[in-house]
């Protein structure tokens, strides 16, 4: 079986945003990009499953500029064999054109399993897997937190409102997203990261399609005025006053 | 003009909360595109259902009534069909767990213009514009949805249940019928809470590290049960072994919305704040004034944990007596 792992290079949560000129987009400049951590769970999920002998080869795909090669090079040094760089501009806010660009990629894969993170810790749209399945008219599991895969099949616990699971049985192909407790992503080694240095990464430019989505305007949001900070016990049943009478949420 | 459909989420029959959210902002934009509200709803015991959304503005009800557990496939299958039955333009969903698995997959089954976990929309020259946090909530993206339909998820509790009026809702049964699915739901194991999602809740109590050990836990449930409160925690109390993962508010666990988010010994690390920093009303109560969570807290107590958590139950309990 082949698994292609969907790897989205993101900025850095600690990173400082900021607008560009016009309040039409974002001012990259000077931001650290990683890999998206919940791809890192997906790329762990996919190693292990070749490592278990059920998988032949992990091919890592993600879509942007050039820029985004360098977290498919931190996959790679995990682990996988094989990158695809879907080559595009910067993002422009239409979420369904990276999936379809994302679909026809895989397409060209012949992948028993697709793998992702279950969110972008940018955009935070919980989607892209979601449409790529549906492109590709296979099921999907999304949100998993454990995953068996055996003889065409998988068997993914998917988590739902306040802890509960849905098991999901699945016939391959199939995606599968991951999400924290799947497992523990592995570090890149120091020869991981020399043998990623001459590993292939293809690259394939989608077909422009028409945006049903498009980012129009950035805004940052107003800053949360100073609170009041009490000082001991004492100071409980007058909060719990203020949280009736002022803030009015009890 | 075009026609607003929203996806219903059901419990027990009744719509939840979120249901009556989408509907109050639903009727607004219907309003403002100068056409009707619809709603489908997907579940078993459905018999009334039609007159638990008309007050809300609903003129129509798509009802699958006797759909077994929740199934991604079979639910966009049968919304899909409710969707060209009403030629909506404007398909609204909750962005719950939900939610966030059904509606990109609709977005692309219908080639549909799609956003999620918007918090606010509005309607500009005849468009549906979105507004939606991005980098965990530092910034927001404002976007045009250039195609139609439009799927659109909108996050819990960022928008206001209208006061319910008369009206009577049309009903027009779907046959609840999934179709051939690749992913089967073999099995839902129950989870630890039968509060609300923290997703979805409007009060949530979180513990973090300071909690010591899991037994320690009990007391912020005992205030959850006081105040009707879900109970979250930190990553370093998870990762502790002191609350389970489905409780982890931050980058790595949910994006919490809440009314009331009251934090226990959490530092207020940028990943946990990444996920709670839009709730209205923030308590942090700490050991230390210097902890970064103050700058961030509507009320801020500067004491130990153990002593504030017993002492606040206590004090809720009587001021929730007094009526
Ligand atoms: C990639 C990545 C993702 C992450 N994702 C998340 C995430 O999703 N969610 C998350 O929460 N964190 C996340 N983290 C971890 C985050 O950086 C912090 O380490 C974590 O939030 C700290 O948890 P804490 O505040 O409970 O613990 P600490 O930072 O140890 O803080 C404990 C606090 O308790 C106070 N205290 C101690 N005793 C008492 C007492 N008796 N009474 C009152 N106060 C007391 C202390 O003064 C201190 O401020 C992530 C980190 C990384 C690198
Ligand atoms: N540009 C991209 N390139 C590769 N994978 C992506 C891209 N965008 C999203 N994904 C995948 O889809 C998951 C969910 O992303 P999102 O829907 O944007 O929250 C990510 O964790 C990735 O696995």
């Amino acid at each position: 079986m082949h698994i292609v792992v969907l790897c989205k290079q993101v900025p850095d949560t600690e990173s400082r945003i900021k607008l560009n000129a016009d309040g039409t987009g974002f001012d990259m400049e000077g931001i650290k990009w990683i890999l998206n951590p919940y791809d890192e769970y997906a790329v762990e999920e996919a190693l292990k499953i070749k490592e278990a002998g059920k998988a032949e080869k992990v091919t890592v795909m993600g879509l942007g500029p050039d820029r985004i090669v360098e977290a498919l090079r931190t996959a790679l040094a995990m682990g996988a064999d094989a990158a695809v760089h879907v080559k595009t501009g910067e993002d422009t806010g239409d979420t369904s054109s990276v999936a379809k660009a994302l679909a026809d990629a895989v397409k060209a894969q012949d992948a028993g399993l697709v793998l992702a993170g279950c969110r972008a810790i940018d955009d935070d749209m919980f989607a892209v897997p979601c449409m790529v399945a549906e492109y590709l008219g296979v099921g999907q599991a999304h949100v998993v937190s454990k995953l068996e895969v055996d003889g065409g099949k998988a068997k993914a616990w998917r988590d739902i409102d306040g802890g509960a699971k849905q098991v999901i049985e699945m016939a391959l192909p199939g995606v599968v997203t991951a999400t924290k407790g799947l497992n523990e992503p592995r570090y890149a080694s120091l020869p991981g990261i020399m043998k990623a240095k001459r590993k292939p990464v293809e690259v394939v430019e989608p077909a422009a399609g028409g945006a049903k989505a498009k980012l129009v305007k950035c805004s940052l949001p107003a800053e949360r005025a100073a609170g009041r900070v009490f000082e001991g016990v004492e100071s409980v049943p007058e909060v719990v006053r203020l949280l009736r009478e002022e803030a009015k949420v009890i | 003009m075009s026609n607003v459909l929203i996806v219903c989420e059901v419990k027990n029959a009744e719509p939840k909360k979120s249901t009556l959210e989408l509907l109050s902002k639903g009727k607004e934009i219907a309003g403002a595109l100068g056409g009707s509200l619809s709603a489908v709803a997907i579940g078993s015991g459905l018999g009334g259902f039609a007159d638990k959304v008309a007050p809300y503005g609903a003129a129509k009800v798509y009802v699958a009534d006797g759909a077994a557990e929740y199934s991604t496939e079979g639910f966009t299958k049968i919304i899909a069909d409710a969707v060209a039955k009403d030629g909506a333009g404007v398909v609204l969903f909750s962005a719950g767990s939900q939610g966030k698995d059904l509606a990109p997959r609709l977005a692309a089954r219908l080639e549909a213009a799609f956003a999620t976990d918007c918090v606010d929309i509005g309607v500009d020259g005849g468009k549906v514009t979105v507004k939606r946090p991005v980098f965990a909530g530092k910034a927001f993206a404002h976007i045009a949805m250039e195609g139609s339909p439009a799927v659109v998820g909108l996050r819990p509790n960022s928008f206001p249940v209208a006061e319910p009026a008369g009206g009577t809702a049309e009903t027009v049964a779907l046959p609840a019928d999934f179709g051939d699915v690749k992913a089967k739901v073999v099995e839902v194991v129950a989870g630890e809470s039968s509060r609300p999602d923290l997703t979805e809740a409007e009060r949530i109590v979180s513990g973090g590290r300071a909690m010591k050990e899991a037994a320690n836990f009990k007391i912020l449930e005992e205030l959850a049960d006081v105040i009707g409160a879900t109970v979250g925690a930190s990553r370093a109390a998870v990762d502790s072994g002191y609350a389970p993962q489905s409780r982890q508010v931050g980058q790595t666990g949910k994006t919490v919305n809440p009314v009331l988010y009251m934090a226990f010994g959490i530092s207020g690390a940028i990943q946990h704040l990444a996920g709670m920093r839009t709730s209205k009303v923030i308590v942090a109560v700490n050991k230390d004034p210097e902890a970064p969570i103050f700058q961030k807290a509507d009320y801020g107590i500067v004491a130990d944990l153990f002593e504030v958590v017993p002492k606040m139950t206590e004090e809720f309990k009587k001021l929730l007596a007094e009526g």
